[in-house]
């Protein structure tokens, strides 16, 4: 038996290894996971990230881990991927486009997993980002359910009210009344 | 690893604790809620692969990956290790990137004003997948140890950073590799979150008289274990 490596912080200055299309390099996976092509409904996730004090983490990495549009988990054998990665801006911000995930029945309501590191955190932290389209599916997903109802609305992104393709909101707050909802899987 | 078996638990006796007042950063970033169980389903134990990325061992030196006009400036080295999980299974075709400071202590990011030349042949990133053994390598520089202002005088130890991919989403792995012997180490708040000083120790690579190329570069042993498959299956 061997035992786990510890995690140690992503650290401010990852960007040009992780996210390095600023610097004109490649990046294994980015913000656009889908495009016209793509089987499945294209949407965008548009978020922010947050801290303790309500102010923006202008240096974090969201990746995001999803299935394609018909609820199975992308294995490599199509040109869906079901990995992104983005670093957040200025304002904390970050987006995705992709398209929306199915869900099989075992796998609750359609969600896309998420994982956050920053600066500050010595662990990444694991979330699911559930749309707020899916009332009927929600109400019957056991992991929403598990969870008082005051801090489950964190994990649901919702549709903006606009015209064109849809858009859904997601804030992540690292800490504080308003801590979005981690995971210990 | 057989595809999708549930998975030990995040060790917490390894991780770092998640507020470390020592490390200022934490203070508003670390979560204050208990992380809410989650039963592990196909979302956990599926994750994405990178075997289209077209790597090359030209991504895997970061001595080369880079270069303009010269050559990288510092003491070359080799640094590699085995991927594995807690029950001593490798992991292979896993996407490893490592990313670093130059030998001055400096990397290329706007936001780093620590004044030390960059190296305009040495970005200071790599990529590669490991091989069939779980096995992985890259060539690089030794990075150097750079100021950062979490307290009065505040150096880190020289490091690389390392993220690590399993088969399943939540084997995701970020962490730092620390050279052995570093006398900042004892001093660092980063390194130190790690209550477990036998877990620090696995963050800590080791001299490979084996890795050393002679009259080319040293080499470091650096072994990455990721959470591994239940041992005895749940009943249900
Ligand atoms: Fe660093």
């Amino acid at each position: 038996m061997s035992s786990q490596t510890p995690s140690q912080t992503v650290g401010p200055f990852f960007s040009h290894a992780l996210t390095p299309s600023w610097n004109g390099r490649p990046p294994i996976a980015g913000t656009q996971l889908a495009d016209e092509r793509t089987p499945g409904t294209l949407i965008r996730i548009e978020g922010r990230v947050l801290d303790g004090a309500g102010d923006p983490v202008t240096d974090a990495l969201v990746e995001i881990w999803q299935a394609r549009h018909d609820g199975a988990y992308p294995d490599g054998s199509d040109t869906f991927y079901g990995f992104g990665r983005a670093s957040t801006d200025a304002e904390g911000r970050f987006w995705f486009q992709t398209v929306k995930p199915g869900a099989l029945p075992e796998n609750g309501a359609p969600h896309v997993n998420a994982a956050v590191f920053a600066r500050g955190m010595l662990n990444h932290a694991f979330t699911r980002i559930y749309f707020s389209d899916e009332q009927a599916e929600n109400s019957r997903d056991p992991v929403l359910a598990s969870i008082g109802p005051a801090r489950r609305k964190s994990l649901v992104a919702s549709l903006r009210d606009s015209a064109g393709p849809p858009v859904y909101d997601f804030e992540i707050c690292l800490q504080g009344v308003h801590e979005t909802v981690f995971f210990d899987a | 690893m057989t595809a999708n078996q549930i998975l030990n638990p995040r060790d917490w006796s390894s991780h770092p604790r998640q507020a470390h007042p020592d490390y200022k950063s934490t203070l508003l970033r670390s979560q204050q809620h208990p992380l809410v169980p989650l039963p592990q389903s196909l979302s956990e134990l599926t994750g994405p692969v990178f075997g289209h990325c077209g790597l090359t061992g030209q991504d895997a030196d970061l001595t080369r990956n880079a270069v303009r006009d010269g050559e990288a400036i510092g003491e070359r080295i080799i640094v590699a290790g085995r991927l594995i999980d807690e029950s001593g299974r490798a992991v292979p075709n896993a996407l490893i990137e490592v990313w670093q400071a130059n030998a001055a202590g400096r990397y290329v990011h706007s936001q780093d004003q620590h004044e030390a030349p960059l190296d305009p042949n040495f970005l200071g990133t790599g990529r590669a997948l490991t091989d069939s053994a779980g096995r992985y390598r890259f060539t690089t520089i030794r990075p150097g140890a750079y100021p950062w202002r979490n307290h009065p005088n505040a150096w880190r130890p020289a490091h690389i950073h390392f993220s690590v991919f399993g088969t399943a989403f939540i084997q995701r792995l970020v962490t730092q590799m620390y050279f052995p012997g570093d006398p900042l180490l004892a001093l660092d708040p980063i390194f130190n979150a790690t209550a477990d000083a036998a877990a620090r120790q696995r963050l800590v690579a080791g001299y490979s008289t084996e890795l050393t190329e002679p009259e080319w570069a040293l080499g470091f042993e650096f072994d990455i274990v990721l959470r591994g498959p239940q041992a005895t299956p749940l009943e249900s």
